[in-house]
């Protein structure tokens, strides 16, 4: 077991490296001299363009660059934004943070809190009424782009009745349509996911012995069936944290919600490539940490991984 | 459907018909390839997906030919009028024919999600056959990247490396084919590691086959099946990433007509031209809809074991 987490932790750590120097190397090949896209249209000398390369450290080796931008990284120095000046990117990001928060954690409890009942009910149920309407229901989550669905939610409640406001973060009610937006992508795929996997569990030797030694139905499903359906489900919600990170991007900006994915998208716009960087590798490094916890919560619970 | 693919399995049943070709006559193949076609279709919602396929395929070749109007033609008198008998989708905000541009931006949906799903699958299949071929450091290496790879949250990533690149149609179609490969080749590599121990390797490499002739002529073929599946059932995700890069200003820019561009021009007028923002959102969903449904076709006719 020891050997698995250190050998866990190490290449989580090589990937934290990897995702760092991508991150850094699509800035440097960003096409164009970058002093002169930070004057913008503004009309400078050649020694002014030269002592703004000397200010950011633009004449150094791409290793040197690459160095001083990690080493301010750790000690949590994110540099100064070009959007908002006088204020440091860390309170910027740290602002947004919260909001952001708050949207994917209610998404995720409400999206998992219905998806794995009706999987497991939709897989008991095989062929019936509720799993083919399920089914269906899954199939078109995935397939409606989300943000559309917050478009249309906004028309019909905001617009139309006036229920909820369309968009910013003032009241309760304004949590409901980006929270059920976010949820039902991954509401469609949880719910899949859990009926394949109970499925494949209902099939295995183990129940069919158990049913035949005329265990009652309920008592396999909770003893042998639950716990066992539940292993693929945690493997993949790292992945699935990967996919509501990115959704907050659209979603934040569709409802004007003060998250990191606006704070993002804001920054995109105005080429502030500082924030964009350093979002960029937050979110990511999110994701691998949470990639790790799930392979050592898994290995945790299914000893069977840890042979590998 | 889920990680558990990317186990190595036993393949008494060759899932790809090119598996030993040279011993199974000409008959054989066909009926192998009539099985597969009547499992396919037996499947009822994938035939229904292959049918709006074919008509999207029909309206983007013949776009002229059938769109009533020009997509681009402002008609200021008709600016944010409803549906009517000759505007059957009503006007956009300008005046311009919501119908026709629909039908031509199926042009663009088409274009990006089998260009940009062609480009992934070269990328992820050439990756995880050397990686699982060679195996060693090489594998450690290209495993790593993948890891990273699949890390970033992905709409970060593109919208980061659209406004690095420029926004345009070419960039859009590279930039997401460059960052979608990863689970591709996570697939393939799971395939080869099996692949490369059979009788039929040894016998190439006995003859003097060169590892390139080995990985091109006899492994990779034969793990193709998973990677169509993957494909068929990427496209969809891929169209909707499409639409989400042109909502948010950083994918295909106007005025070229794609339903994403028309979503973002139909969410500024929610309040008062709600019906722009309808139908862009239907064309998104049918057309994913469909190509995932051929997707689960498709699993079902190459590889009855997933099944579900």
């Amino acid at each position: 077991m020891l050997s698995y987490v250190v050998k866990r932790l190490l290449q989580g750590g090589f990937v934290l490296f990897l995702v760092s120097l991508l991150t850094f190397v699509v800035m440097f090949l960003m096409p164009g001299d970058p002093a002169r896209r930070m004057v913008g249209q503004a009309r400078v000398t050649d020694e002014q363009l030269e002592a703004i390369r000397e200010r950011w450290n633009l004449n150094d080796s791409f290793a040197e660059r690459y160095w001083a931008w990690i080493s301010n990284l750790v000690t949590g120095d994110l540099g100064t934004s070009m959007m908002r000046p006088g204020v440091t990117i860390s309170q910027m990001i740290g602002d947004a943070a919260g909001m952001t928060l708050r949207l994917t954690v209610l998404s995720f409890v409400f999206s998992l809190c219905l998806a794995i009942p009706i999987g497991m009910l939709a897989a008991m149920k095989r062929y019936s009424l509720f799993d083919y309407i399920s089914m269906l229901g899954s199939t078109l989550g995935i397939a409606v782009p989300n943000y559309w669905i917050g478009l249309m939610l906004i028309i019909v409640f905001s617009v139309n009745l006036g229920w909820v406001p369309p968009y910013g973060s003032a009241s309760w009610q304004a949590y409901i349509l980006p929270v059920l937006v976010l949820s039902i992508e991954e509401m469609a795929a949880l719910a899949r996911l859990t009926r394949g996997a109970t499925i494949e569990v209902m099939n295995q030797d183990y129940v069919v012995t158990a049913r035949a030694k005329g265990l009652a139905r309920n008592v396999i499903m909770v003893r042998h069936v639950v716990r066992n359906a539940l292993l693929p489900i945690i493997t993949i919600l790292g992945y699935r944290m990967a996919f509501i990170l990115s959704g907050t991007i659209v979603i934040e900006t569709v409802f004007a919600w003060p998250g990191i994915g606006r704070l993002f998208f804001d920054a995109i716009v105005q080429k502030d490539l500082q924030v964009v960087q350093a979002i960029v590798l937050l979110l990511t490094g999110i994701i691998v940490v949470v990639n790790i916890v799930t392979d050592l919560t898994y290995a945790v619970i299914d000893p069977r991984v840890r042979i590998r | 459907m889920n990680t558990a693919a990317a186990t190595p399995r036993d393949r008494t049943t060759p899932v790809s018909p090119q598996s030993g070709n040279a011993l199974l006559g000409e008959n054989d193949m066909k009926v192998r390839r009539f099985r597969a076609w009547r499992r396919f279709a037996r499947y009822r919602p994938a035939l229904f997906g292959l049918a709006f396929v074919g008509i999207l395929i029909i309206c983007a070749l013949a776009s002229p030919l059938i769109a009533p109007y020009d997509p681009s033609d402002i008609n200021t008198r008709l600016r944010g009028d409803g549906p009517t008998g000759s505007y059957w989708l009503g006007n956009d905000d300008i005046g311009r024919d919501i119908l026709s541009r629909i039908i031509y931006g199926s042009r663009i949906a088409l274009i990006v999600g089998l260009g940009a799903t062609t480009i992934a699958v070269t990328i992820g299949v050439t990756v995880g056959a050397i990686a699982g071929y060679f195996g060693g450091r090489i594998d450690f290496l290209l495993s790593r990247i993948v890891d990273s790879l699949m890390a970033f949250p992905l709409l970060a990533l593109l919208l980061t490396l659209s406004s690095v690149f420029g926004p345009s149609l070419r960039n859009v179609v590279l930039v997401i084919g460059c960052s979608v490969w990863a689970s591709y080749a996570r697939v393939v590599r799971a395939e080869v590691l099996s692949l490369r121990e059979r009788d039929y390797v040894l016998a190439a490499r006995a003859a003097g086959a060169t590892d390139r002739r080995i990985i091109q002529r006899h492994i990779v073929p034969n793990a193709l099946g998973p990677v169509i599946i993957i494909a068929s059932l990427a496209v969809g995700g891929i169209i909707i990433l499409e639409s989400a890069l042109s909502f948010l200003g950083l994918g295909v820019q106007r005025p070229t007509a794609s339903w994403g561009t028309m979503l973002s021009d139909g969410r500024e007028f929610l309040r008062n031209y709600p019906h722009i923002a309808i139908a862009p959102g239907v064309a998104i969903a049918m057309t994913v809809l469909a190509f995932n449904l051929i997707g689960d076709g498709l699993r079902d006719a190459l590889d009855p074991r997933q099944r579900d």
